[in-house]
C-alpha cells in the first residue's frame, strides 16, 4: 500500500471537523470502536482501520466530500456493503473511508423502459424485490446478493451463477451518475441503449472504485422466464464432466447456469444441506434451463442425451420448484459448507477456457499434494470461472502464507492456459501483485493512464489493482522513438 | 489530402510506423476498407494507415464460443467462417455498406468495432461492446498493448475493450480482436402486424416485451416505407431459437396481437429479409438526398419525438429496438434541423448522430465536463493527437 502520510494523520481532528460541515455530524465516524467494523471487507486476511469514516446521504454530499479531500490531498476509499473478496474496500490508515450505505433508496421504477433507477447502497436482491410483484427481476446474482450493494456490483462488475446466459453487471446496466475525485458530477448513459461519445459506462464498470464514485445506477430489469428447471448430473471423472460442459455449449445450448463441483465440495455440501447429491461420483454438474415451457422441455432432453453420451452415472431433472431449489441449495451453500470442514478457507477466482477444465483440475490436485493443503472446487463451469477453495488453518504457523502461495500458483496456471486472474471478484489488493503475470509493463502503464484521466493525483482507492504506482506526469510523458525500438530483443507478449 | 499510405504487415510494423509518426508529428487516418469513411467528422491527416494487410482469423474455437481475428479481416470472411459452424455475432452489426455506396457486407472487423453499431438483435443479445472480449492495439505512445482476454468472465484490469468499441480509431489502432460468438438461432419467425399507428405500435411492443416471449427484434415502419404492405404501417416482431420453442412462442405471441391490425406470418427467408433490410438501413437507401439521423432514446419517448420531428422538419422516420432507436430522414432544406434534433434528443434523455448529410458535428455534442474528461482520456492514449484526429469531436 502507499506509504502513510503522517501529515494527513496529524490533521485528523481538523479533517473530521471539516467533514462534519459537509454532511450531518453524526455521519462522520472517528472513535476506534466504531471504526473497527470497517477495518476489512470480505477478504478478512487484510485488516486496516481507516483514519475515519464518512457516510454521506446525497450525491451533493458525496461530491462535497470528494472535492474537500481532493483539495486537501486526502486519500479516499469507497465502500458499499464491504463484501468484496479481493480487498477492494480495504481502508487506508491515512485515508477517508467513504461509505455509500445511506444512499439506499429506489429512485424510480420505469416499467415502460424496463429499468430501475436506484441509489448505490441498495442491495442487489433489493432491486429484484422492488420489481418482482410485476414479474420482473434484476439478472446478475452474485452469491452475496442479500448483502452486497449495486454500487459495489458496478465497481467490481459482479457476476453470479446466471451470468452465463444473462451477462455480468456491465451487460445489465443502462447508466450511472458518477462523481469524479475532484467533485465533478457526471452522467454516463441513462435509459437509452447507448450513450454519446466514448463508452464511459463500460469503462467505469469494474474499475474497482479507482475512477470515481457511483451515486446512482440505472439497471435493466427483465421479465421472469416462464419456467426454469435444474438438472443434477453426476460423473465418474472430472474429465467426463468437463466434456459434458463443452458438448452442451458446442450443441448450441446456453443454459441459464451451469455449475460444477468436485468430490470434496459435493461431500461438504451434502453433509451441510442434505440436497440429495450423489456421493459416489467424482464430479457433479448442475444445469439450469429456463425459458418458455416447450424450450425447457426440449433442451433438458438434449442435455440429458449429451450427459449420458459423456458417461453420466446419474441425471435427474427437477420436477417441482421445491426440487429445483433443493438442487441449488447445496451449490449455494458450498462456501459455508466448506467452512464447516476446515477452520479457514481461501476462495480463489480465476477464469480459463472451458476445455482446459480437466487439465487445470488435475494440476490443482497435484499442487494440493505438494502444498499439503486440501482443496474443494466449485466452478461456474459454463463460463470457465473457477472457485477453488483452499483449506487451511490460520492458527498453524505458516499456513496463511502457504495458502496464499498455493492460490497464486493456481491463478498463474489460469493465465498460462489462456485464462485470466479474476473472473468476478476483482483484483483489489489480493491479486495486485499478480497483474504482471497477465499483463506486460506497457499494458499496465496504459491502464494507469486511464486512471490519470480521472484522478491525476491518485487519491481515489490507491494501492489497489496496480502492482506499481506511477506518477501521472511520468506516464503522460511522450517518448519519441525516432523509429527505433528501445529493446528489440525483448518479446512484448 | 493525405500524401502517403502505409500498409503495415504486422503489429510490430504498425508500431514502428506510429513511432516514426511521433518523431515527425505525422497525423494518421486509419482505414480498413473505408466503407464507413463518410461517418464522422473529416480527419485532418497527413498520411493514411491502410489496415488491409493485417487480415485473417487467428483463432476460432466454436465449442469455446470464441474467435480472434486481425483487425483488417473482412467482415464477410468472419461471417462466412461463423456460418460454417452455425454461429453468429449475436449483436447483428449494422451493415452500412449500401448506405455509403459499397457492397452489402463491406467493411472490416476493426471498422465494425470502431463504429460499435449493433443491429436489431441488440435488444435481446446486447451491443457490440458486450461481445468484445479482448483487444490488441498500438497506442499513440507507440506502444503495442493488450487488454481483456479470450474468456467471457474477466474483470482483470479496466475494461478497455468496451472503451475502444465505438471510439472510431481515436484512441488506438486496433490490430487484433477477440469476440464472443454465439450459436446461430435454429429457426426464426416474424409477425408483421399492419395498420397500427405509432402510439399503438409502441404500446404493443412495450406490452409483449414485458412478457415471456423472448423477442429478438421489434421494429416499426410507417406507411411511407411499406410499399410491400400496401402502404400501411407495420410492426415487426421476431422470434428466434430452437424450433419447438419458436413454434410455441409464436402461438403465444400471436394470441397477444390486438384485433385492429392485420397479422401476417413471415417464416425463414422472408423473416430474414425483413431484418436484413433493417440491418442495412433499407428505408434510407431508396433516395439518398435526405440527411439520415440516428436517435438513441428511451423507448417511451419515441412516439412524441417521432411525431414532433416528422411535423416540424417534414421528416420521415422508422423505429427499431422497440422504439429505442429512431431513424430520421430529413430534407436538407429543413432549416436548423441539427439544432432541433439535438435539443429534442437531449431533452428525451438520448443522443443523435448524423450518418448522412452535412451536419457540422455528426456526433452528439458533449457537455463541458464530459468533453474535458473525453479529451483527457484521448490524451492518455494519444497525447500528440496523431490517430484519426478530430474524427469524433474537435481535438478528439
Amino acid at each position: 500500500m502507499p506509504a502513510l502520510d503522517e501529515s494527513v494523520i496529524a490533521r485528523r481532528g481538523a479533517i473530521a471537523a471539516a467533514l462534519k460541515t459537509l454532511t450531518r455530524p453524526d455521519n462522520v465516524i472517528t472513535s476506534d470502536n466504531e471504526l473497527k467494523p470497517y477495518e476489512s471487507d470480505g477478504l478478512s486476511m487484510y485488516r486496516q482501520p481507516p483514519m475515519l469514516v464518512v457516510l454521506p446521504e446525497t450525491t451533493a454530499e458525496v461530491a462535497a466530500v470528494l472535492k474537500y479531500c481532493s483539495d486537501e490531498g486526502i486519500k479516499v476509499v469507497p465502500r458499499g456493503a464491504g463484501t468484496s473478496l479481493s480487498g477492494g474496500a480495504l481502508p487506508l490508515g491515512d485515508g477517508v473511508l467513504l461509505g455509500l450505505a445511506k444512499l439506499n433508496r429506489v429512485i424510480e421504477i420505469d416499467w415502460d423502459n424496463q429499468c430501475a433507477r436506484v441509489q448505490p447502497g441498495m442491495t442487489n436482491l433489493g432491486i429484484t424485490n422492488a420489481v418482482s410483484h410485476r414479474g420482473f427481476y434484476y439478472a446478475p446474482d452474485p452469491s452475496s446478493q442479500i448483502a452486497c450493494t449495486i454500487g459495489g456490483n458496478v465497481a467490481e462488475n459482479s457476476g453470479g451463477v446466471h451470468c452465463l446466459k444473462y451477462g455480468m453487471t456491465t451487460n445489465n446496466l443502462l447508466g450511472v451518475e458518477f462523481v469524479q475525485m475532484d467533485g465533478t458530477v457526471l452522467t454516463f448513459g441513462g435509459k437509452a441503449y447507448d450513450d454519446a461519445g466514448y463508452d464511459l459506462l463500460g469503462l467505469v464498470t469494474g474499475s474497482e472504485g479507482l475512477l470515481g464514485v457511483v451515486t446512482e445506477v440505472t439497471v435493466r430489469i427483465l421479465p421472469r422466464p416462464a419456467t426454469a428447471k435444474a438438472m443434477l448430473i453426476g460423473f465418474p471423472s472430472n474429465e467426463a464432466a468437463g466434456q459434458c460442459v463443452a458438448d452442451v455449449i458446442a450443441g448450441g445450448i446456453i443454459p441459464a447456469g451451469m455449475e460444477m463441483m468436485d468430490r470434496p465440495a459435493i461431500h461438504a455440501a451434502e453433509a451441510f444441506v442434505h440436497a440429495g447429491y450423489p456421493l459416489d461420483v467424482e464430479a457433479l454438474i448442475i444445469v439450469e434451463i429456463d425459458g418458455p415451457q416447450e424450450e425447457v422441455a426440449e433442451l433438458t432432453a438434449r442435455v440429458d442425451a449429451i450427459a449420458r453420451r459423456c458417461g453420466a452415472t446419474t441425471c435427474r431433472t427437477s420436477e417441482t420448484e421445491a426440487e429445483r431449489a433443493l438442487f441449488w441449495a447445496g451449490r449455494k451453500a458450498a462456501f459455508p459448507a466448506v467452512g464447516r470442514i476446515s477452520p479457514d478457507y481461501y476462495c480463489m477466482d480465476g477464469t480459463i477456457p472451458r476445455k482446459q477444465l480437466p487439465h487445470v483440475l488435475h494440476r490443482i490436485g497435484e499442487m494440493s499434494a505438494e502444498y499439503g493443503l486440501a482443496v474443494a472446487n466449485v466452478f461456474h463451469a459454463g463460463d470457465g470461472n473457477l472457485h477453488p477453495l483452499i483449506l487451511y488453518d490460520a492458527n498453524r504457523p505458516g499456513e496463511v502464507e502457504k495458502a496464499e502461495a498455493f492460490g497464486n500458483d493456481i491463478l498463474t496456471l489460469c493465465v498460462e492456459v489462456g485464462g485470466v486472474l479474476t473472473g468476478e471478484h476483482g483484483v483489489g489488493v489480493e491479486k495486485r501483485d499478480l497483474m504482471e503475470v497477465q499483463f506486460g509493463a506497457e499494458d499496465l502503464k496504459q491502464q494507469q493512464r486511464v486512471k490519470c484521466a480521472f484522478d491525476p493525483s491518485s487519491l481515489l482507492n490507491p494501492g489497489k489493482v496496480f502492482p506499481k504506482l506511477h506518477r501521472c506526469a511520468e506516464l503522460g510523458r511522450v517518448h519519441v522513438h525516432r523509429g527505433q525500438t528501445a529493446h528489440p530483443d525483448i518479446p512484448r507478449f | 489530402m493525405p500524401s502517403s499510405r502505409h500498409t503495415p504487415q504486422s503489429a510490430e510494423d504498425l508500431r514502428d510506423i506510429v513511432r516514426s509518426g511521433m518523431a515527425a508529428g505525422t497525423r494518421f487516418e486509419i482505414l480498413g476498407m473505408g466503407s464507413k469513411r463518410r461517418l464522422g467528422r473529416a480527419v485532418a491527416a497527413d498520411e493514411i494507415i491502410d489496415m488491409s494487410a493485417l487480415s485473417g482469423i487467428t483463432l476460432y474455437e466454436p465449442e469455446e464460443l470464441v474467435m480472434t481475428a486481425l483487425a483488417g479481416t473482412p467482415l464477410a470472411e468472419i461471417e462466412a467462417a461463423l456460418a460454417q459452424r452455425r454461429q453468429v455475432m449475436a449483436f447483428e452489426p449494422l451493415d452500412l455498406g449500401p448506405l455509403y455506396g459499397h457492397a452489402p457486407g463491406a467493411g472490416t472487423l476493426g471498422g465494425m468495432v470502431s463504429a460499435g453499431l449493433a443491429g436489431p438483435r441488440r435488444i435481446a443479445a446486447g451491443a457490440v461492446r458486450d461481445h468484445i472480449l479482448g483487444i490488441e492495439a498500438v497506442t499513440g505512445h507507440g506502444e503495442l498493448v493488450k487488454a481483456g482476454g479470450r474468456v467471457v468472465k474477466n474483470v482483470t484490469g479496466y475494461d478497455l475493450p468496451k472503451l475502444v468499441t465505438g471510439s472510431y480509431g481515436t484512441l488506438c489502432i486496433l490490430t487484433s480482436l477477440t469476440l464472443k460468438v454465439m450459436p446461430a438461432p435454429e429457426e426464426e419467425r416474424t409477425i408483421a402486424l399492419a395498420g397500427l399507428d405509432v402510439e399503438e405500435a409502441l404500446r404493443l411492443m412495450r406490452r409483449v416485451l414485458a412478457g415471456p416471449h423472448a423477442i429478438s427484434g421489434a421494429a416499426y415502419l410507417p406507411a411511407w416505407a411499406t410499399a410491400a404492405y400496401d402502404h400501411r404501417p407495420v410492426v415487426f416482431l421476431r422470434l428466434e431459437g430452437f424450433a419447438a420453442s419458436v413454434a410455441a412462442r409464436f402461438r403465444a405471441l400471436a394470441a397477444q396481437m390486438p384485433e385492429q391490425g392485420e397479422m401476417m406470418e413471415l417464416d425463414g427467408e422472408a423473416s430474414g429479409d425483413v431484418w436484413r433490410t433493417f440491418r442495412q438501413l433499407g428505408p434510407a437507401l431508396a433516395d439518398d438526398g435526405d440527411d439520415l439521423w440516428r436517435l438513441s432514446i428511451p423507448p417511451s419517448a419515441a412516439a412524441d419525438l417521432a411525431r414532433g420531428l416528422e411535423g416540424e422538419l417534414k421528416a420521415r422516420y422508422w423505429l427499431d429496438w422497440a422504439g429505442g432507436l429512431l431513424w430520421l430522414l430529413v430534407p436538407p432544406s429543413a432549416a436548423d434541423a441539427a439544432r432541433l434534433i439535438r435539443e429534442r434528443a437531449s431533452a428525451a434523455g438520448g443522443h443523435a448522430t448524423c450518418l448522412r448529410g452535412a451536419a457540422a458535428e455528426p456526433f452528439h455534442p458533449l457537455d463541458a465536463a464530459r468533453l474535458a474528461l473525453t479529451r483527457r482520456i484521448k490524451a492518455g492514449f494519444d497525447p500528440m493527437g496523431l490517430l484519426n484526429p478530430g474524427r469524433m469531436y474537435e481535438g478528439v
